[in-house]
């Protein structure tokens, strides 16, 4: 089991990523933009942060940035959630920090295969 | 693992339509040539979550779709392409498409394929005009390269020192290749450095490995997809056409690129080739797998058939704020009913008073806690405000004028069925006003007023009531034309001597209409009669002042909830009735020189220098009152309607608020009365409809004469 935050400022992706992970028995923690999440990470670890690229206030990329700047956060995994066109929204992720990515549109079993990945 | 994803639906489709909102919004304030970066991002937010969530629900019309809209507003935002008026009304259009198709798909009903393919047709073509299909097939066909006879992979793997700290891990790396077929690693140490020099956080090894096993190179490549650029990485093929080799480090790029258009030919081949063999199995497997979550499975829409169309299931977003209130509201409530509980053990005559405390601490609890309950069920009125800005953008278009709206209070509360039904009479009031109001723009500008018009839609509170202003600049109403076609219609007699405001409210006839031209507007003379009867149907009133030449007010009133009202209990005979508070202007008792009766009949109480009819309520009900003597009883002066009449009653009770109980619903329509309540004694209150009693008795009067 493994404690993760899940980022996305639409509630209907946050319900089905958090919904699929805690049936696989993860711990998981929504928040709904980069500000908010910023915010939890800092009160408590977490195994793995997921979080979408384009939200409100603060978004995925910066997010990533400043979590990586966090001791507590120098070796968390961290995943963006894009979406296929978003090949430099890839890279910048990745520029800043993120672990890797998951494409969107992406089906349940494809979020446990991908996370597991770096779950080891 | 299998996840129902139509249990998101619900979810999505309620956060989709606040996008469609946002978007539409966003769009309205965009200024043509000099648009706001954060409002085309807010713009592109809301299209790209859209798309996101009907992708991965399954929506494939719907992402396919929004994925054209997306592409347009990210190139708007990356400043590639201009705001332009056209590119606006596209998007707008688009809005209104993609509205109609979530809706279509939602209840689950028919789609205007026609409507949907135009509004396609024209962001494609703004998009990219005619090369559109041409990127796509190019992708597909660089896409898989198809593995002939290969034995395995000779990788070698040299992560940048600094991997670590991109959350990625060689060991996940190499356990994830172990999982493709088995590997053989030999660990280079050769750049470990001194012990003293060691650096916990950098990596020092790199690794050679063999892969064995007929493994595709994209499998191989995917495993190295995230730190393709943190590492140097060079797949060697075993076995197989040699040339399959290379997958490398960026400096390597140019001399690859200029290798792979020769292969590309023998490759699509070689794929052509094998398609039969490996595509037989996969397509029996999809017949029997109908599994919900599959990606693009044709199936979700119908997975919910069972329940019934999910269009508004009536649900509501409160904000946390209201909900902790509430629960903070109930933990008080448990201390007080808890102390109360042990007073009760041993009362005697002496915590009699804490006792009364304790009660009167109970009455504050409950009626706070009421109040909070009340308060999930009020949203602000910017639910009903927000389509104007569309609305008059496009009626200002159509007709021509110049309009300016101003929207104020947008963020006053009130309950979610006024809102409901306050949206069409507000449509038709707005619509009015852009349409007989404001006038053209050369004829303001010959009557020195700017061109450009305002209509403002103010809300606020006053009392326990909502009150909403529509006004407007334009030409104000024209109480001689208003006052000769009522004349025409036969509505008032020539001779007739009207106050301004019982002229303005001729406009409220049915059947009148002053407009010269019927316009596709308004001015089909439906409408005004309309509007004021829902509005009086919540038991709100609309009143209309206007100053020729310079614009109307329309001031509406409505009670702020319709579940709960402020209600004066009075006693005819032995029952009580319930008056709206809102209703009564003064309660006096009666001198008789001040009745006189007209034709024996109908009774007029002189009320300072105005008659004011008498309606005696048990007259009414069939009751038996105390007296039939005026001067021994009471008379409660109500106004409904726009007119006022006095109630005789036998005594005034209290004053409280009641909790509305539908006698509709419960009962049937009753004319006279708008509901009923239970009172504290848990005997049935009748609550009076004033302005359907004053009308009642009007009728009886006018059948009595």
């Amino acid at each position: 089991m493994a404690k993760i935050l899940a980022v996305d400022d639409s509630a209907s992706m946050r319900q089905m990523v958090s919904f699929t992970l805690k049936g696989a028995g993860h711990d998981v923690q929504e928040a709904c933009d980069g500000v908010e999440a910023l915010k939890i990470a800092q009160t408590g670890a977490f195994d793995l942060v997921l979080t979408d690229i384009n939200m409100p206030n603060m978004d995925g990329v910066t997010l990533i940035r400043e979590l990586r700047a966090l001791p507590a956060y120098k070796f968390t995994p961290m995943l963006t959630l894009t979406t296929e066109s978003g090949t430099d929204k890839k890279m910048e992720g990745k520029q800043a920090g993120a672990t890797g990515w998951i494409v969107k549109p992406f089906s349940p079993d494809q979020l446990l295969t991908t996370i597991k990945k770096v779950l080891g | 693992m299998s996840v129902d994803m139509s249990q998101f639906y619900q979810t999505f489709f309620e956060e989709s339509f606040e996008g469609l909102d946002i978007m539409e919004s966003g769009l309205l304030g965009l200024d043509v040539g000099a648009a706001d970066a954060e409002t085309i991002n807010t713009v592109f937010r809301a299209a790209h979550s859209i798309k996101g969530g009907s992708a991965t629900f399954g929506f494939t019309v719907v992402a396919e779709f929004t994925h054209l809209m997306e592409t347009l507003l990210d190139e708007m935002r990356d400043g590639v392409r201009m705001v332009t008026e056209e590119s606006v009304d596209y998007l707008l259009k688009s809005v209104d498409c993609l509205r109609e198709m979530l809706t279509a798909v939602q209840n689950e009903s028919e789609l205007n394929e026609t409507f949907v393919n135009e509004v396609k047709a024209g962001l494609e073509r703004l998009l990219h005009g005619e090369d559109a299909q041409n990127d796509q097939s190019n992708e597909s066909a660089e896409e898989s390269e198809v593995a002939g006879s290969i034995e395995g992979w000779q990788i070698e793997f040299k992560p940048s020192d600094y991997l670590l700290k991109t959350g990625n891990d060689p060991v996940r790396i190499l356990s994830e290749l172990a999982l493709l077929g088995s590997i053989e690693t030999e660990c280079s140490t050769e750049n470990l450095p001194l012990f003293s020099d060691f650096d916990p956080e950098t990596i020092y090894l790199s690794w050679n490995i063999k892969l064995d096993g007929d493994i595709p190179k994209e499998k191989v490549s995917e495993v190295f997809a995230w730190v393709e650029d943190d590492a140097d990485i060079t797949l060697t093929c075993i076995g197989g056409s040699a040339e399959q080799a290379e997958e490398t480090t960026p400096e390597e790029v140019a001399e690859v690129d200029v290798e792979e258009p020769a292969k590309a030919d023998e490759k699509v081949e070689a794929e052509v080739d094998s398609v039969p063999t490996t595509s037989a199995e996969p397509n029996k497997a999809e017949a029997q797998n109908t599994s919900p979550d599959k990606k693009d499975s044709p199936a979700p829409a119908k997975k919910v058939a069972p329940k019934k169309p999910a269009k508004d299931q009536g649900s509501i977003r409160v904000s946390i704020d209201k909900v902790d209130d509430l629960i903070n509201m109930v933990g008080e409530l448990v201390i007080t009913q808890s102390m109360l509980g042990q007073m009760g053990e041993t009362i005697d005559s002496a915590s009699i008073e804490k006792l009364q405390d304790g009660l009167a601490q109970l009455e504050r609890n409950t009626r706070e806690l009421q109040e909070s309950v009340m308060r999930i069920r009020m949203l602000p009125i910017s639910f009903a405000f927000q389509r104007f800005p569309r609305m008059v953008r496009d009626l200002s278009h159509q007709l021509g004028k110049e309009i300016d709206l101003v929207l104020l209070g947008e963020q006053t509360e009130l309950d979610k069925t006024v809102m409901e039904k306050i949206g069409d009479p507000l449509v038709h009031l707005v619509r009015n006003s852009v349409d007989h109001g404001i006038e053209s723009p050369d004829e303001r500008e010959a009557n020195g007023k700017p061109r450009n018009g305002t209509v403002e839609l103010n809300a606020f509170h006053q009392g326990g009531n909502i009150v909403i202003e529509i006004t407007d600049d334009g030409k104000g109403i024209d109480k001689e034309v208003i006052f000769s076609k009522a004349v025409e219609k036969g509505i008032v007699n020539e001779n007739d001597s009207l106050t301004d405001e019982q002229i303005y409210d001729l406009i409220f006839s049915p059947g009148f209409s002053t407009a010269a031209v019927v316009s596709d507007v308004s001015g089909r003379g439906v409408g005004m009669d309309v509007v004021k009867r829902n509005i009086r149907e919540l038991g709100g009133n609309i009143e209309v002042k206007s100053e020729k030449g310079m614009g109307s007010t329309i001031t509406i009133r409505l009670p702020l909830t319709l579940a709960i009202l402020d209600g004066q209990l009075v006693r005819v005979g032995k029952d009580t009735y319930i008056i709206p508070l809102i209703s009564i202007i003064e309660s006096l008792q009666v001198n008789k020189d001040q009745i006189s009766s007209i034709g024996g009949q109908a009774e007029l109480y002189k009320l300072r220098d105005d008659y004011v009819p008498v309606i005696r309520l048990y007259e009414t009900f069939g009751l038996v009152p105390d007296s039939t003597e005026l001067s021994d009883g009471l008379i409660v002066i109500v106004e409904g309607d726009g007119s006022q009449s006095g109630l005789f009653v036998d005594d005034l009770l209290g004053q409280q608020q009641v909790v509305i109980k539908s006698l509709d619903t419960n009962f049937r329509p009753v004319e006279g009365i708008s509901g009923a309540t239970i009172l504290g004694d848990g005997t049935v209150a009748l609550i009076l409809d004033i302005a359907g009693l004053i009308n009642l008795s009007r009728q009886a009067r006018e059948h009595a004469a």
